[in-house]
Formats: structure tokens, sequence, C-alpha cells
């Protein structure tokens, strides 16, 4: 009986140890009060680091912890890094934007390590169970993060949207990981895989019934094409650091759910579930570049932008091969630099102390701030895919891995979407380098802003020269998953 | 030959002194200042080097030379290499690109006033740009470079550029990208298919493609090539382009732009899908004749002298394509030299126009005449071109115009017919341009007391006319070495298409 020894809890240490921390952050700040929230800030980016430390030096060698409800392996290792420093970069970020509009209060790291925490148990679940679990943790704490800017209507309606709708696709979630353990008897991935292998084709239409619940759930949390309504709303109202947590973090984590599901118990129906993910990449796709065409907003743009990303994501996934979740996971990667990058220059929109939003203040930026403006260049020029950005690598391996598994005419609608799309990003850079200046930002840039602007600018540009660490992660990641 | 690393030199240098200029600082005027000269420098040291390429090159050989090879990424087998090497074909695109480059910073010296820092910056990027596509002997690399120019384009058409730069910047670049997505996944599939991304392996194992892949893979590259020419009916782009582009950006879309899509038929699609090549040679052949016709008509009726010039830019690629799916060695030769002396001549064309447009801010034709009275070396500096452009002997234009018709001929009499056409039809356009602008009676006041060429415009221009001139006279020193390239590549393509059993097109 294995229930009589103590349960392994090295597969879960990095959780294990950012929950502790979340919780004595909690308590430090509950104690100090609203003076400690540099503090607790600072501090939580230590336990995300420290923990970085942990997942890394730990390596990607395979762990069963909790009776196999948790795994921990290298595809745990690549998203787990990603996310943690998503999670890092959005608390820095957050920290004088949160001081400047008056809305600084220690819970906000805190919240954020909770979240990052259910993002981890997402990442590295290996049972139904464990997935809610995770998946709840991240929502519950998101749901508070989205209206954290509690006096602005825009954010308390954000967040009330986000719960409602979020809420939804957990009730579906739930509903179809019901119908599965229903149909199948057993809650744990490996038994899945057993049994699905095993019975071939005799699968019961229930299951597969639960299988499309669970990514129509899942599909929510990533905002693929048709289940995306929520994203733009959402993204326009919360704070902005909110805005872009959302855009990296918690989508990289569904995402490597949504893989690690497909692939893990439900590899041996790739050929009933591909048909499904195919439709959601080429509607985000579509969707993401054209909606955006003629959008004012930029958040709003970064929220279109980012459902089409999901969509070009979604094509490695639908490969279902190794090489496939390898292109996913690159991608996952350059994008998140990307999107820091621009939402980092989002952050810099300011004027006499307030946000501004419209692409039009944008206008001259080349001219009042060049530095700016050609950070921002790149990150659209890499968003849109232009060589010799990282961009364009991230759209070659998924490209790549959409050829190698036959599926060229996904890839066909790919590219030329990516050039629909690459309108709007130039529209942007358009009113930056071409129009005539409407009016100077504020001029000082937080320290860690201007950081994080140089760090990921660089990154991007210059992707091409060193990117062997990113893509043997990936490759190595994504070998993981389908080793047996 | 050398060992040293000439083609990364050559292609990496103009970075260098990008980084410098972006790390000037101080007063506005000496930014600019020191901005101009570090671009002149760099760019003259490029060039000298690509001479040296010249000197060193060996035009006996067919093989690639000056060859550099590094593994950029492996990945499970998908290895991406950093390979550089040069054929006859492409060296002297290169020293094109240099030579257009050097110009076209001298010739905005005093043009571009304002954002002088940013112009140099995206000038030189565009020059690492454009001398690694010709060097470039990996897809991936060739891809990265290829894709890469649009980007200084788009911004020195949309910030430097006329009243409508800003739908014009826009139609420009996606115009061209919408062509070369298709190629990347073109080149994706050449990859499944060889096993690696390196352009000389497959160069030399086209016989891993079958004949309905061929098909396929020469569609997506067709897509590419035929929106850089222009081909006719996606040419829609370029006068568009041409006309709110400042004169620099013109000198270098006319001069290189255009010729990427040329390369790029004689570079891959002939060697590398020598069938599906034969199965589509009357496609391209049909819309040749109409681009040649058609443009030159159109051409005739512009009443707006950059426009003029640019319709006359697709005709004279009408008869490149041609010249290069005619499949002969003397027409492949002739559209290489064709297109190495359009880029001089259409460059000095689009300088002509610049230097009236720097003197009275406006292409329009009828807004000139009878500059003969006040201009008298700017009128023979146009003349000089105007004839090149038509192709009288002795010029440039003459040597690549006659071996495409003498190539053409064997191969299809309606089509060399169709193309001679339109050289009558070449002449009355230019002519009737020069006659207008620089003939007639001097009547429009502001006219009177315009100045005539600076020193700074004659040293523009004496090197592009010596050139044409040598190309004339003397071509022999250009098609030496591009002639072993091309007899290897159109020996390549026929063993394909004698050994699938294809008729060889041409006359009894």
């Amino acid at each position: 009986m294995p229930y009589l020894t103590p349960p392994d809890l090295s597969a879960a240490l990095p959780e294990i140890l950012l929950a502790g921390a979340a919780m004595a952050l909690l308590i430090f700040g509950a104690l100090r009060g609203e003076r400690a929230t540099r503090s607790v800030s600072w501090l939580a980016v230590l336990s995300l680091i420290i923990v970085l430390a942990v997942v890394l030096l730990r390596g990607g060698e395979r762990r069963l912890g909790f009776y196999g409800m948790i795994v921990s392996d290298a595809f745990a290792v690549f998203v787990d890094t990603l996310v943690l420093v998503g999670s890092g970069v959005t608390i820095l970020m957050a920290m004088s934007y949160n001081e400047e509009q008056r809305i600084a209060r220690f819970e906000f790291p805190v919240l954020l390590l909770l979240a990052t925490t259910g993002m981890m148990v997402m990442i590295s679940a290996n049972d139904l169970i464990a997935l809610y679990v995770g998946l709840e943790l991240q929502n519950l704490a998101l749901y508070v993060v989205a209206s954290f800017d509690r006096d602005s209507a825009r954010s308390s309606e954000a967040g009330l949207k986000y719960f409602v709708l979020g809420g939804l696709s957990s009730g579906m979630l739930l509903y179809g990981l019901s119908l599965i353990y229903g149909f199948a008897g057993t809650t744990a991935f490996a038994d899945l895989a057993r049994l699905l292998a095993a019975n071939g084709a005799a699968i019961s239409p229930g299951l597969i019934i639960g299988l499309v619940f669970v990514v129509a759930g899942l599909a929510f949390k990533i905002s693929a094409v048709p289940f995306h309504m929520w994203t733009p709303d959402v993204y326009e109202g919360a704070p902005t650091p909110v805005s872009m947590f959302f855009a990296i973090a918690p989508k990289m984590a569904a995402l490597a759910l949504f893989i690690r599901v497909m692939i893990a118990p439900f590899g041996p129906l790739v050929g009933d579930w591909r048909q499904v993910v195919v439709f959601l990449s080429i509607a985000s796709m579509i969707l993401g570049s054209v909606a955006a065409i003629a959008q004012p907003n930029i958040k709003r743009l970064m929220a279109y932008s980012s459902i089409g990303h999901v969509g070009y994501l979604l094509i490695g996934v639908a490969a279902g091969t190794a090489e496939g979740i390898r292109g996913t996971l690159v991608y996952l990667a350059i994008y998140l630099f990307m999107n820091v990058g621009a939402w980092g220059v989002i952050l810099c929109m300011r004027r006499e102390g307030r946000m501004l939003e419209q692409i039009a203040d944008l206008a001259g930026l080349s001219r009042t701030r060049p530095a700016l403006a050609l950070a921002l260049g790149i990150f659209l020029f890499a968003l849109a895919g232009i060589p010799p950005t990282a961009g364009f690598f991230a759209k070659l391996y998924i490209f790549f891995a959409a050829i190698d598994a036959n599926l060229t005419g996904l890839a066909v609608i790919g590219v030329v979407t990516s050039v629909v799309g690459a309108f709007y990003y130039l529209r942007v850079v358009k009113v930056m380098y071409f129009d005539e200046p409407a009016g100077a930002l504020d001029v000082p840039i937080a320290a860690e802003l201007k950081g994080i602007l140089f760090v990921t600018a660089v990154v991007t540009l210059f992707f091409f020269l060193l990117p062997g660490p990113v893509i043997g992660g990936a490759a190595a990641a994504a070998s993981s998953l389908f080793a047996r | 030959m050398s060992h040293w690393p000439i083609l990364s030199l050559v292609t990496f240098l103009p970075l260098v002194g990008a980084a410098f200029i972006l790390m000037v600082r101080g007063e506005p005027e000496a930014v600019a200042r020191n901005a101009r000269w570090i671009a002149l420098w760099t760019s003259l040291v490029v060039f000298a080097l690509s001479v040296v390429l010249w000197i060193e090159f060996d035009p006996g050989s067919a093989q690639f030379q000056f060859v550099e090879r590094a593994n950029w990424v492996t990945l499970g087998g998908f290895t991406i290499s950093y390979h550089m090497g040069i054929d006859g074909v492409s060296l002297f695109f290169i020293l094109l690109s240099t030579l257009l480059t050097l110009i076209s910073i001298v010739s905005a010296w005093r043009i571009i006033q304002f954002q002088v820092k940013e112009f140099m910056i995206a000038f030189l990027v565009l020059e690492t740009f454009m001398v690694g596509i010709f060097c470039a002997l990996d897809f991936i690399l060739f891809y990265v470079f290829f894709e890469g120019v649009l980007v200084p384009m788009f911004l020195i058409i949309g910030i430097w550029g006329g009243e409508n730069r800003i739908y014009s910047a826009f139609k420009f670049f996606l115009y061209t990208l919408l062509g070369s997505v298709l190629m990347l996944l073109a080149i994706l599939a050449i990859y499944f298919k060889t096993g690696t991304t390196d352009i000389e392996y497959a160069l030399n194992h086209a016989s891993l493609f079958s004949f309905g892949l061929q098909k396929w893979l020469w569609l997506a590259f067709f897509a590419s090539f035929a929106i850089k020419v222009p081909m006719w009916p996606v040419h829609t782009w370029l006068p568009d382009a041409h006309v709110e582009a400042p004169t620099a950006g013109s000198v270098i879309l006319a001069g290189i732009l255009l010729k990427l899509g040329g390369y790029g038929f004689v570079r891959f699609s002939l060697p590398m899908f020598p069938l599906a090549t034969h199965y589509f040679t009357p496609l391209i052949f049909t819309l040749s004749a109409i681009a040649v016709i058609y443009t030159s008509l159109v051409a005739l009726a512009q009443t707006d002298m950059k426009k003029l010039v640019a319709y006359s830019s697709i005709a004279h690629m009408g008869f490149v394509t041609m010249g290069i799916f005619a499949l002969t060695s003397e027409a492949v030769q002739g559209a290489v030299i064709q297109m190495l002396s359009h880029g001089l001549v259409s460059a000095a064309l689009f300088l002509c126009v610049g230097v009236l447009y720097d003197r009275l801010h406006t292409h329009e034709i009828a807004r000139f005449g009878g500059l003969v009275h006040r201009m008298p070396v700017y009128a023979f500096v146009m003349m000089a071109f105007t004839l090149a452009a038509v192709g009288l002997p002795g010029t440039s234009g003459f040597v690549g115009e006659f071996l495409i018709l003498l190539g053409t001929f064997r191969v299809s009499t309606t089509e060399c017919t169709l193309a001679a056409t339109a050289l009558f039809l070449s002449v009355s356009y230019m002519l009737y341009l020069y006659r207008r602008v620089i003939f007639s009676t001097l009547t429009r006041a502001d006219l009177r007391g315009i100045l005539d060429l600076s020193p700074r415009e004659v040293a523009i221009f004496v090197p592009l006319l010596l050139l044409v001139l040598w190309m004339g006279i003397y071509p022999n020193s250009f098609l030496r070495p591009i002639r072993a390239s091309v007899d290897h590549i159109i020996a390549q393509a026929n063993a394909a298409t004698d050994a699938a059993g294809l008729r060889r097109a041409s006359l009894p």
C-alpha cells in the first residue's frame, strides 16, 4: 500500500517553498502595514529568484510526488522558469506604477506569489484533481488582482467580468473532468493514458465529450477564439501591470497544462482532438489579426495581439509531435520577452502623471524619446515576426513543426494572417515614426523598468546570436513529455 | 585566395558604422555632420573591400568562393548554418549594392536635413541586409536578410518620403511581406526533402524534388520573386513606392531591391526546380511580354517624372525575366548584365529627377522645359543616361538587351518580336520625356534662376557614367566571371530536363 509511506515532497519542493514564502510575506505585511509594501515586493522577487534557482538546480529529471499527483520533469522546469520570470518582472514593474496610481498595497505581490504557486501546480499536474486545484488557486488570486484598483469602476468591472467568465469556464472544465472520471474511472494521467492506449478505437463517446469540455474550459484560460470575449475588456480595465501579467504568466501556465493534458493522457486520441485545436488555432489567428486593425486603444490592441499569438502557439500543439511542442515552447519563451517589453513601454506612457492608452498618444515618439521608440519598434517588429528579431524565429519553429506534421494548410493560413497582423503593428510604428509629435511623455522612468526594457529589447533583437539555450531547453522539455 | 572572412566583413562592417553613429551625441548640427561623415567613410571602406573581392575573385570557376561556414543553431537534425559564399552571379550585385549605398549617402548629403542620424543608420543597416542576401548560402540566413530589408526601407519611405508616403510605405511592406512568407514555407518544405537548409546542398541535389513538389515550390518562390521584380500584375506597389520615396531611397529600390527577384530566379528557380521552370516558362513569357508592352505604354502617358522612370523599370525588368527563363546561356548572361546595367542607369535617372526635385520640389514634367539653356551639364548627363536606358550601342543597356534578344530568339521568335516592339516604345517614352524637360523654350520664371550641377552632384554622376560606358564598350570584364556560373546553372537545368525526357524549347 503506497498510502502508508509518507508522501514524497521533493517533487513539489519549489511549489511548497513558494507557498511558504507567500504565507510568510502575508504575515510580515500584515504586521508592518502599508509601509512595508516596497520591502514585501522586493522580498517577493527574492523568493521568486530563490525558487527559480531551486527549479533550475534540481534539473529536469523526472520525479513523481504525492502518489503521482505531481510530476516534475524537463517540461515543468522550462515553463516554470518562464512563469517565475514573468511574475518577478511583473512585481518589479508594478512597484512604481502602483505607487503613482496610489494603489500600492502589500497584498499585491503576495497575491501574485499565490497565483504563481497555482500556476506551478498546473504545470506539474499529473492528475485531474491536481490540475483543478492548481487552476483554481491561480484563478482566485487573479480575480482579486484584476480589480486591484478598487476605486476605479473600470478595474472593478474588469475583475467582475473576469470572475464571472472565469467561473463559467471553470465550471465547464470541471464538468468535463467529471465526465472523464465517470467514463474512465480514474483521475490519474498515467492510468488514463494506459487505458486509452489499450482501448484503441473503442473509446466511449462520453470520454470524448468530456475531453471537448476540458478543451473548451482551457481555451477560455488561454483566450483562444471563440472563448476570447473577456480578453480585450479585462486587459483594458485592469491596471496595466496586471494586464501584462495576464498576457504572459497565466497564459503560459494554462497552455502548458493544455499541452500536458493533450499529450500525456490523451496523446492516443490525437486524431480526435487535433481538429478541435486546428479550429481554435485558425479562428484565433484570423480574429487576432483582423480585429485589431482599427483599434485605437493600445491595451486592447495588445489583447487582440495576444489572441493572435495563441493561434500560432496552438499550431505547435495541433501538430502533436515533439517538434510541435518544441516550437510552441520556443514561441512561449520569445513571447515572454516581446510582451514584457511592449507592455513595459505602455507603462511608460504617462503625461503629467496620467496614464495614456491611445495609440495616437505615441505620435512622434521617435523624435521626443528616440530610445523608447526604438525599443517599442523592436518589440512590434518582433511581434509581427519580422527577421532578424526573435519573433521571426518563434514563427519559424512553429511553421517548421506544422509542415513536419503535414499541416501545410494551417501553415499557409498562419503566414497569411501574420501578414495581415503585421499591418496593425506597423500602424503603431507609423504613429511613432511618421507622425508629428503630439506632446512629450513624462521623463523619469523607474530604474527597474528601464533595466527591464533594456534587457528585453536586447534579447529580442539579438536572439539570433545565441538561440541555443532556449531552443535546447525547449527540445529537452518537449521530449520529456513524449518519453515513456 | 585570402583566408580572412572578407564576406562577413563586407556584410557586417556597415553595422559597425551604424553603431558608431548611434553613439554620436551633442548639438544637433554636430550630430548631423558627424553622422554624415561616419556613414560616408564606412560605405567607402565597404566599397573598397568589395572591390578587393572582385580582384581576388577567380573568374574561371563556377564554384562558390570565399566560403565561410559555421554552425549557427543545431537541434535534433535541424541545423541552420552560417554559410556564406559568392559566385559570378552574386559578385557584381554585391559591388552594385556597396556602390549605390555610397552614392545614396553622398546624394543625401544636403537634401536630408532632419533626423540625419536615423537616416544614415537606416542606410547602413540596409546595406548589411542587401549584401547579406547575395552572400548567404543558407536558406534561413538568406531569408533573414531578404525580409530584413523591408524594415529600413519601410522607415526610409515613411519618414523621409513625400506627401502620400504612409500609404506607399504600407503598400510596399505588406505586398512584399506576403510574397516572402510563402517562400518561407517553401524553404521549410525543402528542408524536409533534403534534410538541410544549405543552399549549396539543395542546388546539387535538385533531383530530390519530384515534379509535383517542384511545381508547388516554384510557385511559392515565384510569389516572392515576382513581387520583388516586380512582374505584371503584381507591380502596383512600385510606382507608389518610387514616387513617395526620397531620392536616395528610390536609388536603392530601383538599383538593388528590384534585382532581388531576378537574382532569386537565377539562384534558386532555375537550378533547383528545372522541371517546374520548364513547365512554367510559357507563363513567364506571357507575363513578361505583357509587362514590357503594357508598362511601356503606361510610361508614355505619365505626367510625373518619377512615375515614368518607375514604369520604365518594370518594362526593363520584364526583359530580364524573359531572358532568365529563355534558359540559354546568352540570355541568362544578358539578363544578369541587364540587371546590373539597369541598376546603374535607373539609379542615375532617379538621381537626375532628384536634382530637379531638390531645386523645385516637384516631379511634374509640365513644370519644366528648356532646361538646356540654364543647365548644360545637367542636360548632358541626363542625355547620356537616357540613351543608356534605351540601349544605345556603346552603353551597358545595349549589351544586356542584345544578349537577351539573341538568346530568346533561339527559343521563341514570337516572344522576341514582342519584346523588340517594346524597345521602340522605350525609345519613344524616354526621348519624349527628355524633350519635354530639357528642350523646348524656357518659359517659366522660376526656371530662369535654376542652378546647374554642383561639384558634389557631378561627383555622383561621373562614376556611374564611367561604369555604364565601361560595361557597354568592354563588357568582357563583367561577362567573364558571370559566364562560368551561368553556364554551370544552365547545364544543371538542362541535364534535369533531358533526364526527364522533356523537349528543350528551341527552334528546329
